[in-house]
C-alpha cells in the first residue's frame, strides 16, 4: 500500500500525533493539517487519496469542509465525531462524507475502517462472487448462499445485499441505500428499507439481537462485518 | 379587701405604661380660645428645655405675626418648611420628613388640629404629631379646646359656631402632660383689642361672631374641666400602675344605637361625652338588616361615618346582622356585653311606615326594662333634613312604570271576566292583589306601593259605581275601596321586604361561595404564584374592586406581584407611598383612610406574624373603601389570603430545605465519586504507559500492561460518558428522538460495541422475531441496555451466562436480563437505581459507579418506560426488567 497519502485534519496536536505514528505504522503517507481551511486546501493541491475529518474544528464546520471538498473530489473522507454526535453525524455522512469513527476508538478499528474506504474505490465488478465466512454473494447469478443452501431473495432484496457487500466493512447509511434502490424519490422511506432487511436477514439466518453479518448502526445506516 | 387579687397592678395599667417608653413625649398647651398665649407659653418652654442642653428643634410655628412671639423663636434652630404646590398655589406646610431625619429630641409642632395641605402624607396634622412620637422624639405643641372632637358639639351649642377640624380624644389621652393656658376673658379681650392677637382690621368681625365674654367664659369653665378631669385620670393611672388601692373602673359598658339617621354622628359624641364622664368603656353598634340593604347610599354613608368617628374617639365598633327585630338583636348583644346603659337617638316619625312596622327606638324602650336608656335629641334643622331623607322611598320612575304594568295587566284579565259576568265585581280585588303581590316580589317595595295605588284608582274607575269615573256613590264601596288600599300597601310592603331579604340572602349566600370556594382554590396551590393569584382575584371578586398584591422584593422594594385583573403598568407615586407606610406601619393607608387619602388605590397590610406585602384595592366610589363593613370584609378576606400565603411560603421553604439537603448529599456523592473513579483508571493508565518506557521488558509483560492501560483507559471513557449522561438528564437537556424502532437491532448494537466487556460470558438472546416495534430513541436505549449488560460482566463470574428475553406486555415490550451473580438484596433493590448508589455485599468492594443504574432508570423514564430489579430465577442472580413503549406505527407485513 505504499505511495497511499492520507489527509489528517484534526486541531488536536498529540491526536495528530498518535494518528501519525498509527498510519505511519500501517505503511500509509501522511499529510496534515490543523485547520478546515487549510485542509481543504491541501485536499486540493496534494491529492491526498482519503481524508481523515475531524467534525470540531475551530475554524470551520466539519459540513462545510466535507462540501467544500465534494465540490470538486470524490475522495473517500472518514469523520471522527464525538459520541452523542449522532444529529452531526448524520448530517456529514448525508454532506458526503463516506464514514465515521467515534472518538475514542482504538487503532485497529481506524485502520479497518480506513482499507474498507481504500478497497472501495476498486470497482466491485472485478469480483463477482464476494464472499463473508460462509455467506456467498454471486452477483452476475444475483444469487445467495448461506452455508450451502440457497436463500431466496427478492430483487430489491438482493440489491440491498449486493450494496451492503461491495462497501463491506463500510457504513452505508439509510439514504445511500434508498435512493440508489428505490430511487431519489424513496429517501424518507425508512420502512422499506426495514422490511427488506428484516426479510434478509431472517433468509440468510441472521439475528439482528446478535449480529453475524448485517450491523444496525442506530438512526444512521447499516454495515456489513467484512 | 385584703386579698392579694386586688392589690395586684392592673395588668392594664402595667402596659400602658410600658407602651409609653421608647416612645416621644407629648406636652400638649391647651388654651380656651386663639389668643390666650399658647405658642408663647410653648416657645418659653422650650427655650428652657434648650438652655438645659436638649436638642430642640421647631418643626413648625405659627406665629400670626406677633412680635413678642417671634422674638422668643430667635437663636431656636427652625426646620424649613415644604412647599408644596395645590391647584396651582404655592402652599407651606410642616415637613414631617425632614424632622424624622433630623430626629432631635424635641420638636415644637404648633397648632395640632391643622389640617394638612392636600397631597401630604397625612390628612391631619395630628397624625404627623404622632408619627414623630413613635420614632421616639419628644413633641411640644398647642391645642384649642374647641377642636377636641367629643367636645365639638358642646362647643357648637355655645358658641354657634362648628369647628371642622378636630382631633380625636385619644390624641389627647396619650398626651404625657397637658398644660391649660388660663387667660381671664377680660384681658383677652382686652389684648384683641390691642392687636395683640389678630391685625388690626379683621377684629370686628371676631369680636361679634366669637370673643364674645360668655363664649369665653363658657370655654374657659370647659377648658379647665377637661384639665381637672384628665388630672382624676392621671391619678387614677398611677394609683393602678402603683397597685394602690382605690376606685376600681367597672366593666359596665355603654351603648350607643347608630343607624342611618344624620344624627348618629351627635349621638357618638353624646355617647363619648357619656363615657368619659362616667368613666365606662363605650360600644358604638350598628344593626345591618334587610331593610339596611336597600338604603341609598348616602344614608348607609351616615351609619359608617358615624361608626368611623365613634372608633376615632376610642369606642369598640361593631356590625350586626338582623333578619328582622334591629331591637332585640340589639338588646341580647348589650346583655351579652355587661351593658347599662342604652344611647338612642329620639324616634323620627315613620309615616307611612310606622303603621306597618314599629321603629328601631320605640321597640327597644319597651323591650329595654333593665336598662338605662338616654334619648338624645335633634339639633333644630337637621331634624328637618332628616325627616327629607326619608330612607327607602327613593322614588323613581321606573317604579311609576311598574306599578302602571301591574297595574295594567291586572285589568286587562279582570275586564273580560268583569263584562262576561263571572264573579260579583268586589271579587275581582283578588286579581289586582295579585298584581300588587307580584310587582312587590319581583321588583321591591317602591314599585309595589305604586302598583298599589294605581290599582286602587284602576278599581274605583272600572267597578265601582258610578263606573268608569273616580267618583264613588256608595258607602259600601267606599268601605271596600279603602280596605283594598290598605291591604295592597301592607301586602306591597312585605312583598317588597321579602324581596329585599331574598336579596340580602343571596349576596351574604354568594360572599360564603367566594370564601369557600377561594379556600378550596388555595388549599389545591402549592406554587406561590398560584395562591398569589387566586387571593388577587379572591379580593377583587368578594369586594367588587381592582386588586393588587405588592410584596417586597430582594432588595427590600415593594414590588406588585399579582393583580386582578391584572397589574398595574406603573403604580403613581401617591399610591406607592400609601403602599409603603401601610407595609413600613402594618396600618391601612391610601384611598378612604386618614393617610395619603389622594391616592386612588387603598392598601391594608397583608400580614400573620410577619409582615408579608400589601394587598391594593381600588373601588370605583373610593369611599367605599372607609366603609366599616367594607373594612371588616377586607380584614377577612386579607386574613384569608395571608394565612394562604405564609402556609405555601413555608411549603416552599420546606421543599427548599430538602432539595437542598438532597443537593448536599449529592454534591459529596459526586466528589467522592470523582476522585476515586476518575483518579483509579487514570492511575492505571499512567502506571502502564510509564511502565512501557522502560527498555528492557519482556513482551509478554509489555502486552499485559498495554492491555491493562487499555481496559482502564475505555472504563475512564465509559465513565465520562455516564457522568454526560447524569449530567444531561439532571438538567432536562434530554430529549429522546423516539422513533419507530425494532429492540432486537438496539440490543444487536449494544452488544457489538461491548465486545471486549462481553468476552468473557456468555450471552443469550432470546427475542422473539415477531417482537413488536417500539416507540424509543436507540442511542438512548441501547446505552441503557449496554449499562445493564456491563454490570452483569462486572457482578456475575467469568463464564456464566447473561441472558436477554423479551415478551409483549399489556402497554408494552418488557426487555429483562438476567446474570448469574451474588444478586442483589431485596432491601436494597429499589435503592440500586439512586444517583450514586453502590451494593456493598460482605467483604466485597464495591466497583461500580454508581451512575450506570441512575442512567438506566433516566433513560427508560424519559421514555414513560419503568425500570426494576428482581432477583433472578430461582432466587439466583439478578434480573432487570424494563418497560419500554409500543410504537404506534402499523406493524410491517410479514
Amino acid at each position: 500500500m505504499s505511495g497511499t497519502r492520507i489527509l489528517v485534519v484534526e486541531d488536536e496536536a498529540p491526536i495528530r500525533r498518535y494518528l501519525r505514528i498509527a498510519i505511519e505504522g500501517a505503511g500509509f503517507e501522511m499529510i496534515e493539517s490543523e485547520r478546515g481551511r487549510a485542509g481543504v486546501e491541501r485536499a486540493a493541491t496534494d491529492a491526498p487519496d482519503l481524508v481523515v475529518l475531524d467534525l470540531g474544528l475551530p475554524d470551520m464546520d466539519g459540513k462545510a469542509v466535507i462540501a467544500a471538498i465534494r465540490e470538486w473530489s470524490h475522495v473517500p473522507i472518514l469523520v471522527l465525531s464525538v459520541r452523542d454526535g449522532e444529529t452531526e453525524k448524520v448530517a456529514a455522512l448525508d454532506a458526503g462524507a463516506d464514514d465515521y469513527v467515534t472518538k475514542p476508538f482504538s487503532t485497529q478499528e481506524l485502520l479497518a475502517r480506513l482499507r474498507a474506504l481504500l478497497r472501495s474505490r476498486k470497482p466491485v465488478e472485478a469480483k463477482a462472487v464476494l464472499a463473508f465466512g460462509d455467506l456467498i454473494i454471486d452477483i452476475p447469478a444475483h444469487a445467495v448462499r448461506r452455508a450451502g443452501v440457497d436463500a431466496r431473495l427478492t430483487r430489491k432484496e438482493f440489491e440491498v445485499l449486493a450494496m451492503l457487500a461491495s462497501h463491506a466493512g463500510r457504513l452505508v447509511t439509510h439514504r445511500q441505500l434508498l435512493s440508489t434502490i428505490w430511487g431519489p424519490a424513496h429517501t424518507e422511506d425508512a420502512h422499506y428499507l426495514r422490511i427488506a432487511i428484516g426479510h434478509i436477514r431472517e433468509k440468510i439466518g441472521d439475528d439482528a439481537a446478535d449480529p453475524k453479518f448485517i450491523l444496525t448502526e442506530p438512526g444512521v445506516g447499516y454495515r456489513l462485518l467484512g | 379587701m385584703p386579698d392579694a387579687e386586688r392589690d395586684r397592678p392592673a395588668p392594664e395599667a402595667l402596659l400602658d405604661v410600658a407602651r409609653r417608653e421608647g416612645r416621644g413625649k407629648l406636652k400638649i398647651f391647651l388654651g380656651a380660645s386663639p389668643g390666650v398665649g399658647k405658642t408663647y407659653a410653648m416657645l418659653e418652654a422650650a427655650r428652657l428645655r434648650a438652655r438645659e442642653g436638649v436638642d430642640v428643634v421647631v418643626g413648625l410655628v405659627e406665629t400670626h405675626g406677633r412680635a413678642e412671639t417671634e422674638a422668643l423663636l430667635a437663636g431656636l434652630e427652625a426646620l424649613p418648611r415644604k412647599q408644596l404646590d395645590y391647584r396651582g398655589q404655592a402652599l407651606e406646610e410642616f415637613d414631617l420628613d425632614a424632622l424624622l431625619t433630623r430626629k432631635p429630641g424635641l420638636a415644637l409642632i404648633d397648632e395640632l388640629a391643622h389640617s394638612n395641605v392636600p397631597g401630604s402624607r397625612h390628612l391631619k396634622r395630628w397624625q404627623d404629631v404622632i408619627e414623630v412620637l413613635d420614632a421616639g422624639i419628644d413633641v411640644v405643641t398647642a391645642l384649642n379646646i374647641q377642636h377636641i372632637e367629643s367636645l365639638n358639639d358642646v362647643v357648637a351649642r355655645i358658641t354657634g359656631v362648628r369647628v371642622q377640624e378636630t382631633v380625636p380624644d385619644v390624641v389627647i389621652q396619650r398626651a404625657d402632660e397637658i398644660e391649660l393656658i388660663d387667660l381671664p376673658p377680660e384681658e383677652l379681650i382686652g389684648r384683641l383689642h390691642q392687636g395683640k392677637v389678630y391685625r388690626a382690621g379683621t377684629i370686628g368681625r371676631a369680636l361679634d361672631n366669637f370673643f364674645t365674654k360668655p363664649n369665653l367664659t363658657a370655654l374657659r369653665e370647659l377648658a379647665l374641666r377637661t384639665v381637672a378631669s384628665r388630672v382624676d385620670d392621671e391619678m387614677l393611672r398611677l394609683m393602678q400602675a402603683n397597685s394602690l388601692t382605690g376606685p376600681w373602673p367597672t366593666q359596665e359598658r355603654i351603648l350607643v344605637c347608630i343607624n342611618e339617621s344624620p344624627l348618629a354622628k351627635s349621638l357618638v359624641r353624646a355617647g363619648r361625652r357619656m363615657a368619659e364622664r362616667a368613666d365606662l368603656s363605650w360600644i358604638a353598634a350598628t344593626v345591618v338588616t334587610t331593610r339596611h340593604e336597600a338604603l341609598p347610599e348616602a344614608a348607609r354613608r351616615q351609619t359608617s361615618e358615624a361608626l368611623q368617628l365613634a372608633e376615632a374617639l376610642g369606642a369598640e365598633t361593631v356590625t350586626l346582622h338582623a333578619q328582622s327585630g334591629a331591637a332585640d338583636e340589639l338588646l341580647t348583644f348589650a346583655r351579652a356585653r355587661n351593658v347599662t346603659r342604652l344611647l338612642i337617638g329620639r324616634p323620627r316619625r315613620r309615616w307611612p311606615f310606622g303603621i306597618v312596622r314599629e321603629p328601631v327606638a320605640d321597640r327597644l324602650l319597651d323591650a329595654a326594662t333593665d336598662f338605662e336608656v338616654t334619648i338624645v335629641a335633634a339639633e333644630r334643622g337637621k331634624a328637618v333634613a332628616a325627616r327629607l331623607k326619608l330612607p327607602g322611598l327613593s322614588f323613581n320612575w321606573r317604579s311609576l312604570l311598574w306599578g302602571i304594568a301591574g297595574a295594567a295587566i291586572a285589568t286587562l284579565v279582570a275586564l273580560p271576566i268583569d263584562l262576561l259576568g263571572l264573579v260579583p265585581p268586589p271579587s275581582l280585588v283578588v286579581i289586582y292583589m295579585v298584581a300588587v303581590l307580584f310587582v312587590g316580589a319581583r321588583f321591591g317595595l317602591v314599585p309595589a306601593l305604586a302598583t298599589s295605588v294605581i290599582c286602587f284608582l284602576a278599581h274605583n274607575f272600572f267597578y265601582t259605581a258610578p263606573r268608569y269615573s273616580f267618583t264613588i256613590q256608595s258607602a259600601e264601596d267606599v268601605v271596600g275601596i279603602v280596605l283594598f288600599l290598605i291591604g295592597a300597601l301592607f301586602t306591597g310592603t312585605l312583598a317588597g321586604q321579602l324581596r329585599a331579604q331574598v336579596a340580602t340572602m343571596r349576596t351574604s349566600q354568594k360572599r360564603t361561595a367566594m370564601l369557600y370556594d377561594f379556600a378550596k382554590r388555595v388549599a389545591a396551590k402549592s406554587d406561590l404564584d398560584d395562591v398569589l393569584y387566586a387571593g388577587a382575584y379572591h379580593v377583587a371578586a368578594t369586594l367588587n374592586c381592582r386588586s393588587l398584591i405588592l410584596m417586597p422584593s430582594k432588595t427590600g422594594e415593594l414590588e406588585q406581584v399579582q393583580g386582578y385583573p391584572s397589574i398595574e403598568e406603573e403604580l403613581d407615586p401617591r399610591a406607592l407611598a400609601a403602599a409603603r407606610w401601610a407595609f413600613e406601619h402594618n396600618e391601612p393607608a391610601g384611598a378612604g383612610t386618614p393617610t395619603l387619602p389622594t391616592s386612588e388605590w387603598m392598601f391594608v397590610p397583608l400580614a400573620t406574624a410577619n409582615p408579608l406585602g400589601v394587598v391594593g384595592l381600588q373601588f370605583k366610589d373610593s369611599r367605599r373603601g372607609a366603609d366599616p363593613e367594607v373594612r371588616r370584609l377586607i380584614q377577612a378576606v386579607e386574613d384569608q389570603v395571608a394565612v394562604a400565603i405564609e402556609r405555601t411560603r413555608m411549603a416552599t421553604d420546606l421543599g427548599n430545605l430538602r432539595v437542598e439537603a438532597e443537593g448536599e448529599k449529592l454534591r459529596t456523592a459526586l466528589l467522592n465519586s470523582l476522585s476515586h473513579d476518575l483518579r483509579t483508571p487514570l492511575v492505571s493508565v499512567i502506571g502502564a504507559l510509564t511502565g512501557l518506557e522502560a527498555d528492557d521488558l519482556p513482551l509478554t509483560s509489555r502486552k499485559a500492561l498495554v492491555e491493562t492501560g487499555l481496559d482502564e483507559a475505555k472504563r475512564l471513557d465509559r465513565y465520562v460518558q455516564n457522568l454526560l449522561n447524569m449530567t444531561r438528564l439532571e438538567y432536562g437537556a434530554l430529549k429522546p428522538r423516539r422513533v419507530s424502532v425494532d429492540l432486537r437491532e438496539i440490543v444487536g448494537s449494544a452488544r457489538a460495541n461491548l465486545n471486549r466487556v462481553l468476552e468473557r460470558h456468555k450471552v443469550v438472546a432470546d427475542l422473539p422475531r415477531d417482537l413488536p416495534r417500539i416507540d424509543a430513541d436507540p442511542v438512548l436505549i441501547g446505552q441503557a441496555i449496554a449499562n445493564i449488560l456491563e454490570n452483569a460482566a462486572k457482578y456475575a463470574p467469568p463464564g456464566s451466562t447473561i441472558h436477554l428475553g423479551a415478551r409483549t406486555g399489556r402497554s408494552g415490550v418488557m426487555l429483562s436480563i438476567t446474570d448469574e451473580g451474588p444478586g442483589i438484596p431485596e432491601a436494597e433493590r429499589e435503592k440500586v437505581f439512586d444517583l450514586f448508589y453502590r451494593v456493598t455485599e460482605g467483604d466485597r468492594r464495591p466497583t461500580g459507579t454508581g451512575l450506570g443504574l441512575a442512567i438506566v432508570r433516566g433513560f427508560v423514564e424519559a421514555h414513560e418506560g419503568r425500570v426494576r430489579a428482581l432477583a433472578g430465577p430461582n432466587g439466583h442472580g439478578t434480573t432487570i426488567e424494563m418497560d419500554l413503549p409500543l410504537s404506534t406505527d402499523p406493524p410491517d407485513p410479514a
